[in-house]
């Protein structure tokens, strides 16, 4: 186990490494920030003082090693958009993108876990079939478009939710929390909702097949033969035994779900990390970009790594095989 | 089938307590708040560290200048009440007494001093707001000199933009410098502002909202300035155009200075939204090469043929800026044959004609030029609208007379930077003369060749004609108004003769907005708060 832990966490410094090299070499394509920073009768001579300033006249490998010595101590320079450490920026967004991604997630599992057993037990009922068909929407519909329906719906037509933004926030401690307001609680609605359509489909569709798979075997045949209740087979030993399938999709989806935020805060001017790269990008504000990127790296390499553990927790089959390679 | 049913009821009883607080607030009557959206959150609130309009747009509400101007946009005394020129070197401003900043200190001559001397740093993106200005001396109080390095005759325009800050209010924040980006580290003046507006900043959360209230002790009250009824402000940015016009169509937001131009026609149709427009102070146009002898990107036989005015001529007559404003402009915009529209101080109707939309025409002047068969070039354009959509359209229009282009668009980052070292043949660019609405600004720009001193910074074809350089440095240090406008109108006729750039259009600017509001469009595209109101 531990030898697997150290294992997967090399793995994750060695993707890093790949991340930050990638970001950092892409980046110096994007366009030349000097020139935005500066007032366009600004001599050659005040460029090259400025370069030189922010490091941008050495040679590219001397620019990464700083780059990566820097960032392993959070240190992402300042952002030329704003002015502002990107550290203290990223800090100031991360609450907004996370609430919004664990929204997301939470409805997509507690709603998508739900309608699977349903849809599984009930397969021929009319329900189920308006369920499934109303699914592939889900899966077929690009986010952004279904963000727009949704505001069309609730904010122009009916008016009860509102279409852009985070509401009001209170800060508990050094993270702003939308989650205490009325008004923070329905801003949330939307982009949540939005966002959770993908993951809620597919975590349904996932355990609505491992549903029908163990629903035929001989276990639960001799389950019902016993007499236990309907509650008893289907959430006591049905659900269970399709879980593992579930919280590896679930794991990845939050990665994508906190990836493909950008979209959705985009189209809801939700001011999370999503909204600040794409202003980044418009900016060529590299140090945000890098970070950004770097961060949603390492967010994905945690999250694999916790649902690898995860696995030995909930299923026994792999703890007794301690020889075996690493991972699945 | 229990817990699925006992989920979707709380879910359901939660909707109701929820759109309770939909309704909308009845309590503040009487306060009168606009809420704004717009697609550009302001960059900083420093009003000398971008020249940026995202920026301006709330600078201006809350920082002053010396002069100022009226609907009409004609100059106006503001901060300064009168101004004389003790000699050829020296301008003289009294100020007006009395005048508060948002912190309660008094407006002085060191205010304006210091402002001056920041304006001009090296790390200042306003400079241009004091061409010509050497320094600024106090004489009394409320006396101000301005040294001149050289003469500007358009000195009060440029001034329209010179935004004055509070000395002991910089100084004690540690923001006597604009934003510097080598310091590494935030800057006060960029999150805070401490201005003699009409409006204060008294919230600022970058990407989020800017809050603006009305600055009880403003002079302009006193003095009858005063044409609006707001008391806040709030101003929020919306990136994405269609949730930005769904947050106007909800009643979510008041006033949208930027709707989308293909959703203002749906935007009209809605009884509750006014759409009101005019003219920006700019230009779209295209322009050449003109220096080189072959083409840098394009294929004709080693030659360049855009040094042939024949072929410029040719662009002229293929580019229909009848069907750009109607299609890609979907009416908001009016096709224009100069650099300079009516409104900025030089403009002359004589000089305003464009070469009639003529295929026939321009395939024989091609034929003329020898270029029978045509030729191939590239069209460069940044990623913004309108400029992409009008590099495509000018794309296809040419080739309709037999010029092959092919049209690189890339992103504004990288465009400006690609154009400014000459690294193009055929480009898409527009210029604003908003800034000090005078010929001068725009005509040494495009016009003069390009120099030291900053002359011919836009003319990214390096056309020179010594006429026309002669007439600018004429300009520069007239001091007969109409004489000078004289000089530009010469100018302009030589440019419209020899086109080194072909004009397309201005731009007309629909601002969107709930009837409850009443605002009138600004050449410039900014709203200034004190003269909006709502009912």
């Amino acid at each position: 186990m531990i030898a697997f832990v150290v294992r997967r966490l090399l793995q994750g410094v060695f993707v890093m490494l790949v991340v930050g090299f990638i970001a950092f070499s892409l980046f110096n394509f994007v366009g030349d920030p000097v020139s935005l920073m500066l007032p366009p009768e600004a001599t050659q001579a005040d460029r090259q003082e400025m370069r030189v300033s922010l490091g941008l006249d050495k040679p590219f490998h001397v620019q990464f090693a700083t780059f990566v010595a820097n960032a392993t101590q959070g240190n992402f320079g300042i952002s030329l958009r704003l002015g502002r450490p990107v550290s203290t920026l990223l800090v100031e967004r991360l609450p907004a993108t996370l609430e919004l991604a664990i929204a997301a997630a939470v409805l997509g599992l507690f709603v998508g876990i739900p309608l699977g057993v349903f849809t599984a037990l009930k397969r021929d009922s009319w329900t189920s079939r308006a369920i499934l068909t109303t699914s592939l929407i889900g899966v077929s519909l690009p986010n952004f478009l279904i963000g727009i329906f949704l505001i069309l719906i609730f904010a122009v037509w009916l008016g009860v939710l509102p279409s852009f933004g985070r509401g009001d926030t209170v800060m508990v401690g050094p993270w702003s929390t939308g989650l205490l307001t009325t008004s923070g609680l329905r801003a949330l609605i939307l982009p949540s909702v939005t966002l959770a359509f993908f993951p809620l489909t597919l975590v349904m569709r996932l355990v609505r097949s491992e549903m029908l798979e163990v629903l035929r075997t001989d276990y639960i045949k001799f389950a019902r033969a016993r007499g236990l209740t309907d509650n008893a087979v289907n959430f006591g030993h049905a659900l269970k035994n399709t879980l593992v399938p579930v919280i590896t999709i679930t794991g990845l989806q939050l990665g994508g779900i906190i990836a493909f935020a950008i979209i959705t805060e985009t189209v809801f001017q939700w001011p999370g990390m999503g909204l600040l790269f794409i202003q980044a990008v418009q900016f060529a504000d590299i140090p945000v970009m890098a970070a950004y990127l770097c961060l949603i790296g390492l967010i994905f390499v945690v999250i694999n790594l916790v649902v690898d553990i995860l696995y030995y927790v909930v299923d026994p089959r792999l703890r007794l095989d301690r020889g075996g390679a690493g991972g699945h | 089938m229990q817990p699925v049913r006992a989920l979707a009821l709380a879910i359901l009883a939660c909707l109701p307590a929820l759109a309770a607080g939909a309704a909308p607030q009845a309590a503040g009557e009487a306060r009168k708040v606009l809420r704004y959206a717009s697609q550009d959150d302001p960059q900083t609130l420093d009003p000398h560290a971008a020249n940026l309009l995202s920026s301006s747009r709330v600078t201006a509400n809350v920082y002053e200048a010396l002069v100022w101007r009226d609907k009409a946009w004609k100059v106006i005394p503001w901060l300064a009440t009168s101004w004389s020129q003790p000699d050829g070197r020296t301008w003289r401003f009294k100020l007006r007494e009395g005048v508060r900043f948002h912190d309660g200190a008094t407006l002085t001559a060191d205010d304006v001093v210091f402002s001056a001397e920041r304006a001009l740093s090296p790390l200042s993106q306003m400079r241009v707001a004091l061409q010509g200005v050497e320094r600024a001396v106090k004489v009394d109080a409320l006396t101000v000199d301005f040294a001149m390095r050289e003469a500007n005759p358009a000195l009060l325009a440029h001034l329209t933009q010179f935004r004055i800050m509070n000395k002991a209010w910089a100084v004690k924040n540690g923001a006597a410098a604009p934003q510097d980006y080598k310091a590494r580290e935030d800057t006060f003046a960029s999150r805070h502002a401490n201005g003699t507006g009409a409006f204060m900043v008294t919230e600022r959360q970058p990407d989020v909202r800017t809050v603006l209230a009305a600055h009880k002790d403003w002079w302009g009250r006193r003095a009858g300035m005063d044409e609006g009824n707001l008391s806040e402000v709030v101003m929020l940015p919306i990136k994405s155009n269609a949730t930005r016009v769904a947050a106007l169509l909800s009643g979510e937001v008041d006033f949208l200075i930027d709707p989308p131009t293909q959703d203002v026609a749906r935007l009209r149709a809605d009884p509750g939204i006014r759409v009101i427009e005019g003219g920006e102070l700019r230009v779209q146009y295209v322009a050449f090469d003109v220096f080189r002898d072959d083409l840098l990107h394009g294929k004709a036989n080693g030659k360049n043929p855009f040094k042939d005015l024949r072929v410029r001529q040719a662009v002229a007559h293929a580019i229909d800026a009848e069907a750009i404003r109607a299609k890609v402009m979907r009416g908001f915009s009016k096709p224009v044959g100069s650099i300079l529209v009516p409104g900025v101080q030089g403009y002359s109707a004589d000089a305003d004609r464009r070469l009639p939309y003529d295929r026939e025409k321009a395939r024989k002047l091609l034929a003329e030029a020898g270029y029978a068969g045509g030729f191939e070039v590239t069209l460069d354009a940044g990623n913004v609208q309108p400029a992409a959509d009008i590099a495509q359209a000018v794309a296809a229009m040419l080739s309709q007379v037999g010029i092959r282009v092919r049209t690189n668009i890339v992103p504004q980052a990288s465009y400006f930077p690609k154009i400014e070292k000459h690294d193009t043949s055929f480009y898409v660019l527009s210029w604003g003369a908003g800034v000090t609405a005078d010929a001068l600004y725009t005509m040494q720009a495009l016009l003069h060749t390009p120099g030291k001193a900053g002359e011919g910074d836009f003319n990214l074809g390096r056309w020179s004609n010594a006429r026309v350089d002669e007439l600018v440095g004429r300009m520069r240090v007239e001091r007969d108004m109409a004489r000078r406008d004289a000089y530009a109108r010469d100018a302009l006729l030589v440019a419209a003769r020899e086109l080194p750039l072909v004009t397309i259009h201005q731009p007309l600017i629909p601002w969107a907005m709930r009837k409850k509001v009443s605002a009138t469009v600004s050449p410039v595209n900014t709203l200034y708060f004190y003269r909006a109101r709502m009912d």
